[in-house]
């Protein structure tokens, strides 16, 4: 990655994304709105007496409050991964839309820094709705549905640049049904969404811990029900180093791939 | 020839390797200020990877590409700010509306929306196409989407324009309207560098031009002069050739092109030999036309497929 090619001008390329978006937003801001409904609905009535009470960071929750985090951290999580996978790829490979980019004074760099921003942004976007949704249902901290936004951007740009390194090499867009059952759905079940990590064997629980999903899902559970196992420090230094090596890797496979 | 400081185009043998294969194999050439200039060759010879090339998009192996004077490895952005490219492939954004995607493509370039909007209708006016200014690409017809590339290919008011095969797959009507406005805009000065297929675009359109083959430049020079000098005034199609045709052109140190089932002789100005060829030898089919760009092409290049 050259750094010399890196300015604000990744801004332009948020805005076309931004500009395209407000065509559709109505719809996209319903499955946000309508998802907490639906878990809570299915695990708060359904699931929620068998569960009983979950032992969480030294305290006590009922099943629905705690997955709630859990389901804000999803929803960034897939918000930002689908975005820069199949969106992406379709601008790249069927819209050309990169190509075009590329013949102005746009670098690559801010291309692609310009889609994992705004990948990001949706993620934020995302997780303010659906908290807001959670805190009028009395599951979240209703200031969380501020505090929640810097930890949505971070977590966006993790998934975010995960997933436009894999649209980098990935030769046919139905390739990524692959990253998505062998990675995606793993995390998404494993990543202390469902139950804490800790409940896990030893070896599983270390395991959980490289998942990126795992630290979003600890600041989440932190800043909306103020409980949390692992350090905040550290979640925060993994997922901010994981999108900073992932940014780089996905810039390096899209040069690969359009600059012959 | 034009001088290389004047030069708003100077390429100094550009070599370009892919793994297995020279795309590009030590091209040089310059273009002047204010000149429409034309890079020719068959499918493969190297004329888009040349191109391409020249905005950065393919970082040269060896040689120099210097637009505006400068470096395109190290001043790139300074350059493409100053020109318009026309892809050979539709890179128009199907999520925008005609005038959204000038409107959003100036952004690009650092161009202030409201400006911006001043420059697309002024375009979309010029590229008749104002009447669809609402409506969405997939929408247009060929030849529209095409005119609305080169539209946005002029909104940051370029000093140099790049088109790529501009008039692929256009209906007559499409393709004349494009080079009327190529025509006036090559009038206010602006300087071109064109790629194309269709020799008689190229003949109507380029000051200068360039046959590209295997990577290497065959020719260059106006389309004039290469006709006249590789396919002479005029050129005879004899269907049927016999034995004695052949002897005769043989004998006499004619150019020809012999296809088995044809002959093609390339005749220079004045000369006495069509006279004699048609009265003697046209037992079946002739044919009796002017040399084009064409004739040279093939004479350079061969007839045998590329692909």
């Amino acid at each position: 990655m050259d750094l010399g090619a890196v300015s604000w001008r990744f801004v332009k390329v948020w805005r076309r994304n931004l500009w395209t978006y407000r065509r559709i937003w109505k719809v996209s801001f319903l499955t946000p709105l309508l998802e907490p409904l639906f878990f809570v609905a299915a695990f708060g009535l359904g699931l929620s007496g068998f569960v009983g009470e979950i032992a969480y960071g030294g305290r006590k929750f009922d099943y629905p409050t705690f997955i709630a985090p859990g389901l804000v951290a999803t929803a960034v999580m897939n918000n930002a991964f689908f975005e820069t996978t199949y969106a992406s790829f379709v601008r790249m490979y069927y819209q050309k839309t990169f190509d075009g980019m590329l013949a102005t004074p746009l670098s690559l760099e801010e291309i692609m820094i310009g889609e994992i921003v705004w990948s990001a942004s949706k993620s934020v976007v995302a997780a303010a709705l659906m908290s807001a949704v959670l805190a009028v249902l009395g599951f979240v901290d209703p200031w969380s549905v501020a505090t929640v936004l810097p930890i949505a951007f971070v977590g966006g740009l993790a998934f975010g640049a995960l997933g436009l390194w894999l649209t980098g090499i990935t030769p046919h867009i139905e390739m990524f049904n692959l990253p998505v059952f062998l990675l995606i759905t793993p995390m998404f079940l494993f990543s202390g969404t469902f139950f804490p990590v800790s409940s896990l064997p030893g070896w599983a629980a270390a395991a959980a811990q490289v998942f990126p999903l795992y630290h979003l899902v600890e600041l989440c559970r932190r800043v909306q029900i103020h409980a949390w196992e692992s350090s905040t420090a550290g979640s925060g230094a993994y997922l901010g180093v994981f999108s900073a090596v992932f940014v780089v890797l996905a810039v390096g496979a899209m040069k690969r791939r359009l600059i012959r | 020839m034009v001088g290389l400081v004047s030069a708003v185009v100077a390429v100094e043998n550009l070599v370009k390797r892919f793994r297995d294969l020279t795309a590009v194999d030590g091209v040089s050439f310059t273009v002047g200020r204010g000149e429409f200039f034309g890079l020719l060759g068959p499918n493969g010879a190297g004329k888009s990877t040349t191109i391409r090339a020249l905005y950065g998009f393919s970082p040269p192996t060896s040689g120099t590409v210097r637009v505006f004077g400068m470096d395109i490895r190290t001043r790139w952005r300074a350059v493409k700010a100053r020109i318009g490219v026309c892809h050979q492939e539709n890179t128009l954004d199907p999520d925008l509306s005609v005038q959204e995607n000038l409107w959003i493509f100036a952004g690009y370039f650092g161009i202030p929306l409201a400006e911006a909007k001043v420059r697309a209708s002024e375009l979309l006016e010029f590229f008749a196409l104002n009447h669809k200014k609402d409506a969405k690409v997939a929408d247009l017809s060929g030849g529209m989407a095409r005119r609305l590339i080169l539209a946005r290919a002029l909104i940051n008011r370029p000093e140099l324009l790049i088109l790529d095969e501009p008039t692929t797959g256009l209906d007559p009507q499409s393709r004349h309207l494009l080079w009327e406005r190529l025509e006036s805009l090559k009038a206010e000065g602006l300087t071109v560098l064109l790629t194309t297929h269709y020799m008689e675009e190229a003949a109507r359109l380029c000051d200068r031009l360039v046959i590209i083959d295997h990577g290497k430049i065959l020719v260059e020079g106006a389309p004039g002069d290469l006709v006249a000098r590789y396919a002479g005034a005029e050129v005879l199609e004899v269907g049927g050739p016999d034995a004695a045709l052949r002897r005769y052109v043989t004998e006499n140190r004619l150019e020809y092109d012999d296809l088995g089932d044809r002959l093609i002789l390339y005749v220079p100005e004045g000369s006495s030999i069509l006279e004699i060829v048609r009265t003697r030898f046209c037992v079946r089919q002739c044919t009796w036309r002017r040399s084009t760009l064409e004739d040279v092409f093939l004479r350079l290049t061969g007839r045998e497929l590329r692909e």
